[in-house]
């Protein structure tokens, strides 16, 4: 009953979402202001419907209600509560209503909070999500339908994909998602300002909250995923340049792009059809992300089901959005008016700098990433593109764009001062550099890159923060407590966010003195990781509440003595006859230890991988502080990033 | 600076980093891409095999030969042809005999296939787009054996 109440619900969102998409933009079209004031109404009315059917999924899946499709292929009445509850959204068609919950909820925020808008803009732009939602919601009806009843109901379910049951993963598609998704009321924006054929620094401001709003949950749903790939899947990797990642990686890196010309927008009126443009095509990467994952033209752990139907699908969907915005985009952009011209050496240079370099880079992934689908349609070779790919190109694109971080911070508006930035820079660039490589040349000894590029993640961290200290410092000691709290909070955040870029950098540096020991040992014997000693002591049976394990309980000392028990494991789902790994990792400071067993052969033996990774947190902490510092942007309403309040007041005086 | 030199010096700037990341670009999808090939690939020779690829197919029954410090010699099949393939390392989770696999490494001058990596799956019934198309090629592409556990 509450199954076909949902099926039904989404049914009328359907219906809700065509209203929204047709009558509001008919009112702008005829200046009609009551058929306009319906758009805000109409999205809140989705977000109710569609949460109503995603409520009843859930508890089709709390109840285990096999007799429903979808919850009897994905679930198991045995699997623990939180993944009764995540198994929603690990499968198909769940992770689909997630999608259409979250368009709602991106509506119904603009129709709550942004009622200070003119409210064409505001009718237009909520028309264009409703259209968007129309089309998700049609394909969910369609072709993905969670709600299909199975006529003869199983007594049992076929469980969810054992990688999938761990808490990362919980939170990791809902975030990724938020990302994702979040960027459709930003193209939702664009599309309906120039369907308007208003574009100005209004258009900016508004924008850039939700901007921020999606880029945060998508920095932070991409480290997540990442962060679980390294202790699910047991290689020990980070990152792999899996189609999938990629899929993830290109609107984060175009929004990123978008995020900085935004503000170059709303405080020189500059760089409006760029702009414009980054949001479509922002939008769109996420638009072609979702098809890539979901369509079956890749084939990964996010590829659910291999559905032709859906992939043709989809890709109308992606082409009608594309084509028609890009079309919308050159009818309109023209009538813009061009922004002004500015020196290169500014701050407007340098936020053009980073977005060309952001931009290249996403088209390297880009290319990378279709390549091999356009190649296999053509000629039907197939390959795959990987890491030495993407190390050969987008490597040397970053590096200058992280280089180029300490400076263009803290280079003025208008018209900047390359050299006195340099100099303000210098001691702290020939500390940092010049300290690593001598502590790499002489100390620690190891690749001279690995200690450059610590070198340079140090730089951008420590010269980033330093621009707080400089502010802080200004006009002596007294009042340093009272002009710290005074900074603008966006300016704290694009310190903080830049430091988390350099974090990050350091990380990943850092990962090429990892030491990695493959070895097969005995109950006794042991093996040496750098200062460590791994022995095993023995292999243990034990159970889970849907799963068999075998435990390997390792015993790990360092030359003070033992320091931790290690107890990797092997389990078996009972639910799909599945195994899986479970890794065991000792912390120790930001390094860990890190050990993967493999199945047991016959005895008493153990396959086991096992790595010492130095520092390897600092590749999530990173991203983590990124986060952070987009949630104290968007909490800093009245002055935005990159303005610094001094310059904020100059501003008009200089214009006048 | 006046306008025009700005402008310029802003276009060529931008030119240059563009015309740099295509390079990049093309001498990546020059070299740095690894081709996929099935058993009987191997066996015509029909391609440059010094360089590395992924060797694609089901892992023969009974090949699987596990011998001390994890070395792992098996084959695979695409039903037609057989290429031996040696490995050292953990094998993934799934790795069965009669299960899909891919393989990347080079042949050594034995005509054995040394891989470097063996690829992970995440589902039993997830068979490798490029290894089914590479079995219904040869003709033994049973989709019902893949499916069997589906209701």
């Amino acid at each position: 009953m509450i199954v076909e109440l949902g099926h039904f619900a989404l049914l009328l969102a359907l219906a809700v979402a065509l209203f929204q998409a047709i009558v509001p933009l008919w009112g702008v079209k005829r200046g009609d202001g009551a058929l306009m004031t319906l758009a805000p109404s109409a999205a809140l009315v989705q977000l109710l419907l569609v949460a109503l059917a995603f409520a009843a999924l859930t508890h089709a899946y709390l109840s285990s209600d096999f007799s429903v499709q979808n919850v009897y292929q994905n679930s198991h009445s045995l699997k623990p509560l939180i993944y009764k509850w995540s198994g929603v959204w690990g499968n198909h068609e769940g992770s689909m209503l997630l999608w259409v919950l979250i368009l709602a909820l991106f509506g119904a925020a603009v129709a709550v909070f942004s009622g200070a808008l003119p409210r064409d803009m505001l009718a237009a732009t909520l028309s264009v999500q409703g259209l968007v939602a129309a089309a998700f919601l049609a394909f969910l009806i369609f072709t993905s339908n969670p709600f299909t009843r199975i006529e003869m109901p199983p007594l049992e379910g076929r469980d969810l994909n054992p990688v999938l049951q761990d808490p990362g993963l919980a939170i990791h598609p809902p975030l990724l998602y938020l990302g994702y998704v979040g960027f459709s009321i930003v193209f939702s924006f664009a599309a309906g300002a120039l369907l308007i054929g208003r574009i100005d620094a209004a258009f900016a401001r508004m924008v850039r909250p939700w901007t921020l709003t999606a880029w945060i949950a998508l920095t932070l749903g991409i480290a997540m995923g990442s962060y679980w790939a390294y202790y699910e899947l047991g290689w020990g990797g980070y990152w792999f340049w899996d189609p999938v990642e990629n899929a993830s990686l290109m609107p984060w890196l175009t929004g990123t792009a978008l995020l900085h010309s935004a503000i170059v927008m709303e405080k020189r009126e500059a760089l409006k059809i760029w702009t414009v443009l980054l949001a479509i095509i922002t939008f769109s990467l996420s638009l072609l992300g979702t098809f890539l994952v979901r369509s079956g033209v890749l084939t990964s752990v996010h590829a659910f089901a291999v559905d032709p139907q859906r992939g043709l699908f989809i890709l109308i969907i992606l082409i009608a959005f594309i084509g028609g915005s890009f079309m919308l985009f050159a009818l309109r952009a023209q009538s813009m008016e061009a922004g002004r011209l500015f020196s290169p050496v500014s701050r407007e240079g340098g936020l053009v700098f980073n977005n060309l370099f952001l931009s290249v880079s996403a088209l390297a992934v880009f290319v990378g990433t279709l390549y091999p689908l356009l190649l296999e349609a053509i000629t039907g070779d197939k390959i795959s593109v990987g890491p030495p790919f993407f190390n050969l190109t987008v490597v040397p694109i970053a590096l200058p764009l992280i280089l180029g971080i300490p400076f263009g911070q803290r280079l003025a508006w208008k018209r900047g001062d390359f050299l006195g930035v340099a100099q303000r820079l210098w001691v702290l660039g020939a500390l940092t550099f010049l300290g690593f490589l001598a502590y790499g040349a002489f100390v620690h000894r190891g690749p001279l890159l690995a200690w450059l590029a610590i070198g340079l993640g140090a730089f951008v961290a420590l010269a980033s923060l330093d621009d707080i200290r400089e502010r802080v410092m200004r006009g002596g000691i007294s009042g340093m407590a009272s002009r710290l709290f005074s900074l603008p909070r966006a300016f704290l955040a694009m310190a903080l966010a830049h430091a988390g870029m350099g974090i990050m950098v350091i990380g990943i540096a850092a990962t090429i003195f990892e030491i990695e020991k493959v070895a097969s040992l005995t109950p006794g014997q042991s093996v040496e990781l750098g200062d460590y000693t791994l022995t095993l002591e023995g292999i243990v049976p034990a159970n889970g509440p849907n799963f068999t394990a075998t435990i390997a309980r390792f015993r790990l000392r360092d030359s003070a003595g033992e320091v931790a028990v290690l107890e990797p494991a092997k389990r078996i789902y009972i639910g799909r006859r599945m195994p899986t790994s479970e890794v065991a990792r000792y912390h120790t400071g930001l390094s860990e230890v890190y050990v993967a067993v493999g199945e047991s052969s016959e005895g008493q033996k153990v396959d086991l991988r096992a790595y010492w990774k130095p520092y390897v947190l600092l590749i999530w902490i990173g991203p983590l502080l990124m986060s952070f510092a987009g949630l104290l942007s968007l909490s800093d309403r009245r002055l935005r990033i990159g303005a610094p309040k001094r310059a904020a007041r100059r501003a008009p005086v200089e214009q006048s | 600076m006046t306008r025009k030199q700005k402008r310029f010096a802003m276009i060529a700037g931008f030119g240059l980093v563009l015309v740099a990341g295509m390079g990049l670009i093309l001498m990546g999808l020059q070299d740095k891409i690894v081709f996929f090939r099935s058993p009987s690939d191997v066996k015509a020779a029909k391609f440059d095999m010094s360089k590395s690829f992924r060797l694609g197919g089901l892992v023969a029954n009974g090949s699987v030969i596990k011998s001390e410090n994890q070395r792992v010699e098996f084959q695979v099949t695409d039903g037609t042809n057989v290429v031996s393939v040696r490995y050292t390392g953990l094998l993934p989770d799934l790795f069965r005999e009669g299960q899909g696999v891919i393989a990347e490494g080079k042949l050594d001058a034995q005509g054995n296939f040394a891989a470097a990596t063996i690829l992970a799956k995440h589902d039993e019934n997830y068979m490798p787009r490029e290894v089914a198309d590479a079995l219904k090629k040869q003709g033994h592409w049973h989709p019902e054996d893949s499916k069997a556990r589906k209701p």
